[in-house]
């Protein structure tokens, strides 16, 4: 659906996620302070009470997640946020809403790990966000924001799939994303409606009894449900993917970066072709599902791929799987809150076109 | 004294026994035969059930239905 | 004489609640638990709030509870019953909320989320079923448990120094200014699910008035976790459980905070 932009402000990307869930509608936010993510709770406590919905700041993240699976079996739009340690925390009950199905948005502002870590920013969670994070099989839809518009945007995006696809979806931001302040144009508030679904419990009026539950002990039951999800995860493989490319139609080097590294290796595209350095770059916009055909595609016509992370490497093996051989994958990231410069990225393209190809 | 009955589910009763702890007139035993479930059931063996609803109230598996004579049919009889 | 017979002068006194589902329970012979469902669900029916009522179990042996409550019901994660529970709540305030709770889940790994909910006041009943037990994963030591109590995983019997107390959750509870009435009740003898039935009956009436949390603890058995029969644990019960778990009110409305 188009939603109506109406209104254009300077924000802080945290602050713009949580006014563009208001716009959306959100009915309950249940969440957790944590460090750099807590303009969302404070925003939320700030201007909800004045405007409409619940907000709740709970004892830990585990009540928050756990709230967000109440309130959304009751058929509620409703959202958390975290960062990295909290997220890790939410991860069993992240499980559980997967597993019954209930759609709801979880926005992690990642910051560098692991342990307690630090408070800059990362992208050391992608392997949680994209791979389930929790126990069992399951994925979450995952969307990577690269700036304060998409922190707004996504939000809307989100809540979109996760309705139609009764699947909990994350926004995976980072802690500079957060923090930073841009110009970002808003959607009209109450232009994203949202429809009681007819399985949440909501008392049995008139109807049959629903229950939320994500217990099977018999196993012919339970690999039926698996079965039953994991023909939804390939459905939205098939029909949600979204990536961005840059220069990559005559490209012989193309990067591969989400998020806030995306924008640095725009940057170090422009750098590598004022060089004469046919480089190219493929935005994955949404990490589940993965932008396979169009990796694959290009693997057939390109001499390298370049994966810049904020990380010790972890969409770089989404990547190889893609390029599947076809030409060889590098990797270059920072971690522990340090980002990488587009400098750092056009050194590493000028090393890798150097060097000879051995299957030439 | 009113008079009562009870009707027992026999295939949902679990032979637990609470009920028989809880009829004050020991009406209630277990049966000698099981149930397709395995299970010993209670069955009313002696005929000076009140009614009085205890069996039901503690049955787990509310395995027991219960009727009193209503007050009319009581004043008619006495 | 046929009972068929007798029927005709006779009228229904007790029979099953509509409100429960026909499933067989799937609860051992004389678990407390499949009498408190029962109880509920007779309150459930009696106030006509069959439509009007959400209700959440979480993991321990009653995570089946969805099975046999006829209302709308969630089952929950391993002692976050009442986190649950005030999400359902706080998008539905004009619903009632019931978590049903173990004491592994309420008093172990759910304590943060059980006194915090309180705490907060949350319009909602909490049912805390304590039979000293985990009873669903075999009968190992619950904070329940009480002292010199032989479980699975206390095989010489639940020792202070190295397990500590058994854990008075209800008596903390009731000191928290959001919880509105507190009681501990049972469910093995008929007058003691009289009464239960009334707390139930009351917690309900209560929720309405939107003035914090009410919460009973029913004191209740677990045969197979116990290794006793169903008559055994009755003077278990009586003899072992009730003294350090008294039954009664720890705290009913006043004039003051009504």
């Amino acid at each position: 659906m188009e939603t109506k932009k109406s209104e254009v402000r300077l924000m802080k990307g945290n602050e713009a996620l949580a006014e563009a869930a208001i716009r959306a509608g959100l009915d309950a936010y249940f969440g957790y302070p944590i460090t750099p993510q807590s303009e969302i709770l404070e925003y939320f406590t700030e201007q909800i009470p004045k405007r409409r919905g619940v907000v709740l700041q709970a004892e830990s993240e585990v009540a928050s997640i756990n709230m967000v699976y109440g309130a959304a079996g009751a058929g509620a739009r409703v959202m958390t946020s975290s960062s990295s340690p909290g997220m890790s925390l939410m991860q069993e009950g992240i499980s559980y809403i997967a597993a019954a199905e209930l759609p709801c948005l979880l926005v992690n502002v990642v910051r560098g790990g692991p342990g307690l870590g630090t408070i800059q920013p990362s992208q050391g969670d992608y392997f949680q966000a994209t791979k389930g994070g929790g126990h069992g099989d399951y994925r979450l839809i995952v969307l990577a924001p690269s700036s304060v518009q998409e922190m707004c945007d996504f939000v809307f995006d989100a809540f979109k799939l996760a309705e139609k696809y009764r699947n909990p979806a994350m926004i995976l931001s980072d802690g500079a994303l957060g923090q930073m302040m841009e110009k970002v144009e808003f959607p009209e508030e109450g232009s994203l409606p949202h429809i009681v679904p007819d399985w949440a419990t909501t008392g049995k009026k008139g109807r049959e009894r629903n229950f939320i539950t994500s217990l099977h002990m018999e196993p012919e039951k339970m690999e039926e449900i698996n079965l039953h999800l994991q023909k939804k995860y390939k459905t939205i493989e098939e029909n949600e993917v979204r990536y961005e490319t840059l220069d990559v139609e005559d490209a012989e080097i193309v990067l591969v970066a989400f998020g806030l590294p995306a924008r640095i290796c725009q940057k170090a595209v422009e750098l590598a072709r004022e060089k004469g350095i046919k480089a190219g770059l493929v935005r994955p916009i949404t990490l589940f599902p993965f932008p396979k055909k169009i990796l694959s595609d290009l693997s057939k016509k390109i001499d390298h791929f370049l994966v810049i992370e904020l990380n010790a490497g972890q969409m770089v093996e989404d990547v190889m799987l893609a390029a599947n051989g076809n030409c060889p994958v590098h990797f270059k990231g920072r971690m522990g809150g340090m980002i990488i410069q587009p400098e750092d990225v056009l050194e590493e393209i000028e090393k890798i076109i150097q060097q000879p190809i051995l299957q030439e | 004294m009113i008079k009562g009955t009870v009707l027992i589910n026999s295939e949902n009763c679990k032979g637990c026994e609470l009920c028989i702890v809880a009829c004050p007139q020991e009406s209630l035993s277990l049966s000698q035969k099981i149930n397709l479930r395995g299970y010993r059931y209670v069955e009313l063996s002696q005929d000076n059930c009140t009614g009085c609803t205890n069996c039901a109230i503690v049955c787990p598996d509310s395995a027991i239905t219960v009727y009193r004579q209503s007050k009319q049919n009581y004043k008619k009889a006495v | 004489m046929s009972q068929e017979i007798l029927l005709e002068d006779m009228q229904c006194v007790y029979q099953k609640p509509a409100t429960l589902t026909d499933d067989y329970m799937h609860y051992c012979p004389g678990c407390g638990h499949a009498v408190a469902h029962k109880i509920l669900m007779e309150v459930v029916q009696e106030m006509g709030i069959q439509e009007d009522i959400v209700g959440v179990a979480p993991v321990g042996c009653s995570v089946f509870a969805y099975n046999y409550m006829n209302i709308d019901m969630q089952e929950a994660a391993h002692g976050r019953a009442s986190a649950a529970a005030t999400g359902i709540k706080r998008v539905l305030p004009e619903k009632y909320v019931f978590a049903y709770q173990g004491d592994g889940d309420l008093a172990a790994i759910g304590t943060a989320e059980t006194i915090h909910t309180i705490n907060r006041g949350e319009n909602i009943l909490i049912v805390f079923i304590n039979n000293g037990i985990y009873g669903m994963t075999g009968g190992q030591m619950a904070p329940t448990s009480l002292l010199g109590q032989k479980t699975s995983t206390s095989p010489y019997g639940r020792d202070v120094e190295h397990n500590g107390y058994p854990l008075k959750i209800t008596d903390l509870i009731a000191h928290l200014p959001g919880a509105y009435y507190v009681t501990r009740q049972a469910v093995h003898t008929p007058n003691t699910v009289r009464k239960f039935k009334k707390a139930i009956k009351n917690a309900f009436e209560f929720q309405k008035l939107k003035k914090g949390t009410c919460f009973i603890e029913v004191v209740s058995n677990c045969p197979s976790g116990w290794k006793m029969t169903p008559k055994e644990t009755l003077a278990y019960i009586e003899e072992k459980m009730l003294p350090e778990y008294p039954l009664g009110d720890l705290k009913v409305p006043t004039q003051n905070n009504n």
